[in-house]
């Protein structure tokens, strides 16, 4: 098997999940500058309630795709309605205090919206229910799946249409003109508070589907799934540059392709009997090695610290991100 | 009058595709009130935020009491000497009158975390000589009665006054002032010019941004006029109200 | 500041009931000591935290990586996991240094970033950490993994064993009421610490960058030294916590360092007051005993109401961290205690 292409294949496919999620941080970013920490457990909502529509659905008569579809449709306006409140009742109030509180009200959103799907879903994971084959195709020594195609198409589809929307729509270039400067689109006409609330359900909205996907890839979907997903999605955005969409789209699936090849790679990496000189020598690192063993410092479980690091390295090393031209302190 | 306290060659700075400095040279003599003056956007400011290691410059030099100036971060200019104050006042809001100024001895002093959770001696010593400075400071621009107020709750000319107390606060050689006239009316304003004049009687450098013409040229030793990112004038008032590029400047856009 | 001849009553009947407190406890049961401990742990972790959210004004939501860092350095350097049982005496303090070591090296990269940014980053440290401390049991076994490290020695002073009960003059001090008044010291050590850096040339540099940054770096402070400096003084006060965790609990592992921990003692830091040293300390104190307050409350409620538990008193506790948080900001961002400058800007009007 071809490990690196695999591996391609996959980041790619996390990678369009990441992409969708960022663009929900990026878009509420760019509008008002708020880390809206709590669009990760908007996308875990997202994936519970369209598992408990298709569980739900799956003894039934209906075709296969058809229970996803309905599942999807239930969370999109789920979450859409998530998104508002979270607008409305938590943020808008702070519009104007200083920039900790909105951030330090995200947070308890965050943990307030996780235990709540945690009371309604228990503690154990939902399965999704084995209704639909994922056929699985071979291309050059590598396997793609029916599910990996569909996510990556899915993503693709759903990019293209929000750059439609934001670029060519009237309503987007009120979005634009807003995010470059809300007093000055507020003097053109623009409502701004209806231009920030449409970022967060449109943000959420699509959440709803990378939820959904993201639980499919994974067969499984959990009330604590939202944590992770959601810093590893912000550090796409940040990598692409906050408040950038094609920034977002970019930093999703190269985060993904990072995650997945460090992943793929970090053993034979940190293998130190592989290192020149190790494995044959004499001594404690000679005796490790013999007879082929191996010596891995640090393995897959550590799968978890390459977005977290690439944030950081972004962070300290050119803080506007890939294709982001503001700066990061604004005197 | 003739020792030079700083000197400027060839600054320059660009934002962008804007150049908002070319090669801006002027000197500014120790003990000598000096104004800047120009249009809105003539980058006054701006050449003031380079001069204090705000932004960083593209081109030219900084000599400071006859050294080459670091002008790579605010708090190094402020150690070298040179105090600032901001247009649109800049305090530490939740802070007492007090508080702010004491914040400003604190590149005069040392004490670290050791000394202060020991409470050394030392650091008694210190932290009462910091007080008394402040104090002083706070009586010589005039507010030592609002000395235990929180600072959002000063009136704005008190604002003003606490934010050159700060400045004071870190014993400069020049004191960078940026219209601190703004918004006052015409009593405070007079305060103003008082406590500037003090200021050079007790043998401060003074450098003013200043919008209120009147107040400069009534004001100021020398004058320089920055015009699109350009010194166009620098000399005593007299000279430079009838310099023709002075007054085709101020006459070409919305005059003052 | 002298004190009045009321206030020195009021602060006397507080250290006497503070001293008879483990005794009336004990009578309920081992269990409240226990928990009171655990109160006063959390109180100094808040403590700690304030300085760098309070004082300073820089969220850091991944402040549990520090108590981590107190705990492992105290549960390696006092088991039988290497064999080596130093006294505490020795380790505190190292466990002190790490985590502030540890604090100024993962504050160093985020010292040019904006608050929010810095919440996140911070937040993905913390993970980093609980990550490590998962998967560094191969190839050399540091952590022992998630099954964590065991048989951590208890606090020695001289003959005492803090594992054990003594008598003293009819009184019978267990192991948790010896802990209580230790931690008690410790508090008030770190309570002093404190008001002392509040009202010191540092203290008085961290709330001016909390002001406003620019002005600070125009009045002369090095903003990025004095952050660091922060990040370092909060998460050394986390490690001396964990240590003394390690100690009490007797066993560490990675699930008692997770980001609930950190959102928790954010919200006792936010809740009670950020800046304000004792809003901070009532707050951890209401949070802390919330869970039995809640087991003793809710839990029967729900049984009797219902004939079984809806919901989980645990759940209710972290939707009640969150509604804390969320509303605290909408309602009384300076906490339920605010920092008491106005306080003393009346006291100054008075005289």
């Amino acid at each position: 098997m071809d490990i690196l292409l695999q591996q391609i294949i996959n980041g790619l496919t996390t990678g369009s999940v990441y992409a969708v999620v960022a663009l929900g941080y990026t878009m509420v970013y760019g509008v008002i500058q708020l880390i809206n920490f709590a669009h990760g457990e908007v996308v875990m909502i997202g994936a519970m309630v369209a598992f408990s529509v298709i569980a739900s659905l799956a003894g039934s008569t209906l075709p296969p795709l058809a229970i996803v579809l309905a599942g999807v449709l239930a969370a999109i306006p789920a979450c859409m309605a998530i998104g508002y409140s979270l607008e409305r009742v938590a943020y808008r109030p702070l519009r104007h205090a200083p920039r900790l509180a909105p951030l330090i009200t995200a947070i308890g959103m965050s943990i307030i919206l996780q235990h709540l799907a945690l009371l309604i879903w228990g503690r154990n994971p939902l399965a999704f229910p084995q209704i639909i084959d994922n056929p699985s195709f071979a291309i050059g020594g590598a396997a793609i799946s029916g599910v990996q195609i569909a996510i990556i198409l899915l993503s693709m589809v759903m990019m293209a249409g929000l750059s439609w929307f934001v670029y060519r729509t009237r309503f987007g270039i009120a979005i634009r003109a807003t995010a470059e400067n809300v007093h000055v689109a507020a003097l053109m006409g623009i409502n701004a508070n209806r231009v920030i609330a449409a970022t967060f359900v449109i943000g959420a909205g699509l959440g709803a589907v990378a939820g959904v996907m993201f639980g499919t890839y994974y067969g499984i979907a959990h009330y604590t799934m939202g944590f992770t997903l959601g810093l590893k999605a912000f550090s796409a955005a940040v990598l692409g540059g906050i408040g950038n969409l094609p920034g977002a789209m970019v930093g999703g699936l190269l985060l993904g392709l990072v995650e997945a090849l460090g992943t793929g790679y970090i053993g034979e990496m940190t293998d130190l009997c592989r290192w020149p000189g190790a494995g044959s020598g004499t001594g404690w690192m000679g005796e490790r090695c013999a007879d082929g063993e191996h010596f891995v410092l640090f393995g897959s479980n550590y799968q978890d610290v390459f977005a977290f690091l690439m944030l950081i390295l972004v962070l300290v090393f050119r803080p506007s991100g890939l294709l982001g031209e503001r700066v990061s302190e604004r005197a | 009058m003739t020792e030079v306290l700083l000197e400027a060659r060839n600054i320059g700075k660009r934002f962008g595709g804007v150049q908002a400095l070319k090669d801006v040279s002027l000197t500014i003599r120790r003990g000598e009130i000096y104004g800047l003056i120009g249009p809105n956007g003539a980058g006054k400011t701006t050449l003031f935020n380079v001069f204090t290691g705000l932004y960083p410059r593209d081109g030219g030099e900084v000599l400071f009491a006859g050294k080459p100036l670091s002008l790579e971060s605010p708090h190094t200019v402020a150690a070298a000497g040179i105090a600032r104050t901001f247009q649109n006042i800049r305090l530490f809001a939740n802070m007492t009158a007090r508080e702010n100024v004491m914040v400003g001895r604190h590149v005069r002093t040392r004490a670290g975390v050791f000394g202060a959770i020991l409470h050394t001696r030392a650091e008694r010593a210190e932290e009462a000589a910091i007080r008394r400075r402040a104090d002083e400071l706070l009586h010589y621009v005039g507010i030592d009665d609002r000395a235990d107020a929180l600072a959002r709750n000063l009136s704005y000319g008190d604002q003003r006054r606490l934010e050159i107390a700060r400045a004071l606060a870190t014993d400069p050689q020049l004191l960078a002032l940026d219209e601190p006239a703004a918004g006052m009316n015409a009593t405070e304003t007079a305060g103003l010019r008082q406590l500037i004049e003090g200021l050079r009687r007790d043998g401060l450098t003074v450098l003013l941004i200043e919008h209120d013409v009147k107040l400069v040229m009534g004001l100021c030793d020398r004058v320089a006029v920055l015009d699109y990112g350009e010194k166009i004038a620098e000399d005593v008032p007299e000279v430079v109200r009838k310099n023709p590029k002075v007054i085709e400047a101020y006459l070409g856009t919305s005059a003052h | 500041m002298g004190w009045s001849t009321r206030q020195k009553f009021g602060l006397a009947c507080v250290a006497l009931a503070l001293v008879a407190l483990p005794f009336v406890l004990a009578m309920a049961g081992t269990a409240w000591v226990r928990i009171t401990n655990f109160a006063v742990l959390f109180v100094l972790l808040s403590l700690g935290l304030n300085i760098v959210v309070g004082f300073a004004g820089l969220l850091d939501l991944g402040y549990v990586a520090f108590f981590a860092v107190g705990a492992y350095v105290y549960a390696l350097l006092a088991s039988p996991h290497f064999g080596l049982h130093l006294p505490f005496w020795v380790i505190l303090p190292i466990g002190a240094a790490v985590a502030g070591i540890a604090g100024a090296v993962l504050g160093a990269p985020t010292l040019r970033l904006r608050g929010d940014y810095l919440a996140i980053v911070t937040l993905g440290f913390g993970e980093i950490v609980r990550i490590f401390m998962n998967n560094l049991s191969a190839p050399v076994n540091v952590t022992n993994g998630p099954k964590g490290i065991n048989r951590i020695d208890p606090f020695q002073v001289g003959p005492l064993n803090f594992s054990a009960s003594d008598n003293f003059g009819g009184l019978t001090f267990s192991g948790p009421i010896k802990y209580y008044y230790f931690l008690l010291i410790v508090l008030l050590v770190v309570i002093v610490i404190n008001r002392r850096l509040q009202d010191s040339r540092i203290g008085r540099a961290w709330v001016a960058i909390r002001e406003d940054e620019i002005a600070a770096k125009a009045a002369g402070i090095n903003t990025r030294n004095i952050k660091l400096l922060a990040f370092a003084m909060g998460a050394s006060f986390g490690g001396v916590a964990g240590g003394m965790f390690a100690a009490i609990q007797g066993f560490v592992s990675p699930e008692s360092f997770i980001l609930n921990e950190s959102i928790m003692i954010l919200a006792m830091v936010v809740l009670g007051g950020m800046g304000n040293i004792w809003g901070v300390i009532a707050g951890a104190v209401l949070l802390s005993f919330m869970p039995e307050l809640l087991r003793y409350t809710v839990e029967p409620a729900q049984k009797a109401m219902f004939g079984r538990m809806l919901v989980d008193p645990e759940v209710l506790r972290m939707l009640i961290f969150g509604l804390a948080l969320v509303l605290t900001m909408r309602f009384r961002p300076a906490g339920l205690w605010p920092e008491t400058r106005h306080k003393r800007e009346l006291d100054a009007d008075r005289k």
